[in-house]
């Protein structure tokens, strides 16, 4: 007697629709709502097929899984298309975005857009070298005064704040996240004015609106991080007799350092596509100013704003230094999210297995 | 290099609470002390306050005297990063400093107290704290690897390697083998063995078999009942607690009729 597998009664095995049903059953359902286009919305209408057509397709499966899986399985797929349909609906607004703006943007991305400024422009031609100068010169200047302080202002919370001070920070730190851009750019152009004389307008300002907002972002991160290190390599440093200082320099912070710099990377690339608090503070000139602390300088998404707002002559060459401007900011940004992975994976601490 | 230490009435408070009450005792030199006692009962606060590591926790402070050789610890100007320079100190969890190789580890305490090392310098005191701590062997050949791509035990043997490199009088450890194996906890015990030649030793254990194996002298500590401060109810030669203790509640203990 040899132990035999009988095919026909293995319990565990339940009704499976085939693996592609759901594609065919999409590609069915749009193909109808494609046809029905015309009756519903008098001629073809994008949307309103794909919403139709979706619509139609969570229905028909929902039905045919019910009758053919049952209810678990039936449930199960309505949940995950749910869970797809919202993410490609999360996914069309920003792959629209990015394609419209490389779209409009490219035809201008050329060498003359970054040797040339707007001076003396008036229609075809001209470049954002003084924005992208303006954009590096104020968020530089807007990190090296927010990065200290909002380092040094996440330490003191998380290793040394107790108390009523401590608390007081932590709720300044966040109405300060909740500060419209706006009236951080008023808050600096106001503080110009008293310290030198009024209207003062220069990319320093700019910077001071930017720390404005960039501070409490820093703070939050960095706090958060600190306190994720564990309580105890900070005891085994005490207990090796490390003062406290010593601890934190080297101990909590190279322990947490990777996440910090992604953190404060994020934070500049959080506020180098703030438009308005700059156009108060920085104002706006069509020329290259390479000193932050006198005259109105250019940034990136001011130039944008500009160059839209107030074309010239010929408005479509204004309309694609726009786009090509807006195609820059983009990239800067991209490019610092990546400089800001690549460090944290350089500092990450190792774990050798 | 070892050193006597008093306590005499001590206290312990967090905050308000009483933590532990009136402990004295004596803890002698070149030998290996046993704290044992039921979970909360105030020995591991008590063992922190040898070295001033409870000061870690807010609100936490002492009444009483704690002498090492004479000195007192809790003098006016005495500064706990000196007190602990000189009582090294082992944790319940290996802790070895992630952002580090195994041999930055060793010389972790000289490395952050700034004190300037030679290449040759650095390398005979990391040699020597590995073979101290019996690791030398199966980490030699890869010190500058990571301190976590160790095993469980290894990395504590790293952390008490670490602890003696600093030369400290006195080591306390506290709880160091309840998150190891068997064999882990038999080469710590080894360990304590061999470092008790140099060393004041200071274990806290659960275990109440360890604490017949490696120690001289044992202290038991009790707790009337919850939000009520420990107290040291009787500290004597190990055999003697084991076999004929003067306390009622130590043969309770000890036995297995409680705790």
């Amino acid at each position: 007697m040899s132990i035999q597998t009988s095919p026909a009664v293995n319990h565990l095995t339940a009704n499976q629709l085939p693996r592609w049903t759901p594609w065919a059953v999409l590609g069915g359902c749009l193909l109808v709502a494609a046809a029905l286009s015309g009756p519903m919305f008098g001629g073809f209408n994008l949307a309103g097929v794909a919403f139709v057509g979706v619509l139609a397709f969570l229905v028909v499966m929902h039905v045919l899984a019910t009758v053919v899986e049952g209810r678990r399985k039936a449930t199960d797929r309505l949940l995950t298309h749910l869970v797809a349909g919202a993410f490609c609906l999360a996914l069309i607004p920003l792959v629209s975005l990015l394609f419209e703006t490389l779209a409009k943007g490219l035809p201008r991305f050329d060498v003359r857009f970054f040797t040339y400024s707007m001076r003396n422009v008036v229609s075809d031609g001209g470049g954002a070298i003084h924005a992208l100068y303006g954009t590096l010169y104020v968020a530089g200047f807007a990190s090296v005064v927010s990065i200290p302080i909002g380092l040094m202002t996440a330490i003191y919370l998380a290793e040394y704040g107790r108390g009523p001070l401590a608390k007081a920070i932590t709720f300044f730190v966040d109405v300060m996240t909740g500060i419209p851009s706006i009236v951080a750019g008023l808050f600096a152009y106001a503080l110009m004015s008293v310290l030198f004389g009024p209207g003062t307008i220069m990319g320093f300002s700019g910077s001071i609106a930017l720390s404005v907002l960039m501070i409490p972002v820093i703070v939050r991160s960095v706090e958060e991080l600190l306190r994720l290190v564990p309580n105890e390599l900070r005891e085994a440093a005490y207990a090796l007799g490390v003062p406290k200082w010593r601890t934190i320099v080297q101990v909590v912070l190279p322990t947490a350092i990777s996440g910090i710099v992604s953190g404060i990377i994020l934070s500049i690339a959080r506020i180098i596509g703030e438009t308005a608090p700059l156009m108060i503070a920085a104002g706006f000139t069509a020329s290259l100013n390479n000193n932050p602390f006198a005259n109105p300088m250019m940034t990136l998404p001011v130039f944008v704003y500009d160059q839209y707002a107030y074309p010239g002559v010929e408005r479509e060459f204004f309309d694609q230094r726009a786009w090509t401007g807006a195609l820059t900011l983009i990239l800067l940004v991209m490019l610092l999210n990546l400089i800001g992975r690549l460090i944290a994976s350089r500092f990450a601490p190792k774990t050798g297995r | 290099m070892s050193k006597r230490i008093e306590v005499k009435d001590l206290n312990v408070y967090y905050g308000k609470f009483k933590a532990v009450e009136d402990a004295t005792m004596v803890i002698e030199p070149r030998a290996v002390t046993a704290f044992i006692g039921p979970s909360g009962c105030g020995k591991s606060t008590f063992l922190r306050t040898l070295n001033r590591m409870h000061e870690v926790i807010p609100g936490a402070y002492v009444e009483g005297k704690v002498l090492l050789d004479g000195a007192d610890l809790y003098g006016a100007d005495v500064d706990p990063v000196l007190v602990r320079r000189q009582v090294g100190m082992v944790f319940q969890r290996p802790n070895p400093f992630p952002t580090m190789s195994i041999g930055d580890n060793v010389i972790a305490g000289m490395r952050l107290n700034n004190k300037r090392l030679g290449k040759a310098e650095a390398d005979a005191i990391i040699e020597s704290s590995l073979r101290g701590a019996n690791l030398w062997e199966e980490v030699k050949n890869r010190l500058d690897k990571p301190g976590s791509s160790l095993s469980g035990g290894q990395q504590q043997r790293l952390c008490i390697a670490r602890a003696i490199a600093m030369q400290p009088d006195v080591l306390l450890m506290d709880e160091p083998c309840s998150a190891l194996d068997p064999i882990s906890t038999l080469a710590i015990e080894d360990l304590i063995q061999q470092l008790k030649e140099s060393y004041t030793i200071v274990i806290v254990t659960h275990n109440m078999q360890q604490a017949a194996r490696v120690s001289d002298t044992t202290a038991f500590f009790n707790i009337a009942g919850t939000g009520s401060p420990g107290r040291l109810i009787e500290v004597g030669p190990t055999e003697k607690i084991f076999s004929t203790p003067d306390d009622q509640a130590t043969e309770d203990y000890i036995t297995g009729r409680f705790g």
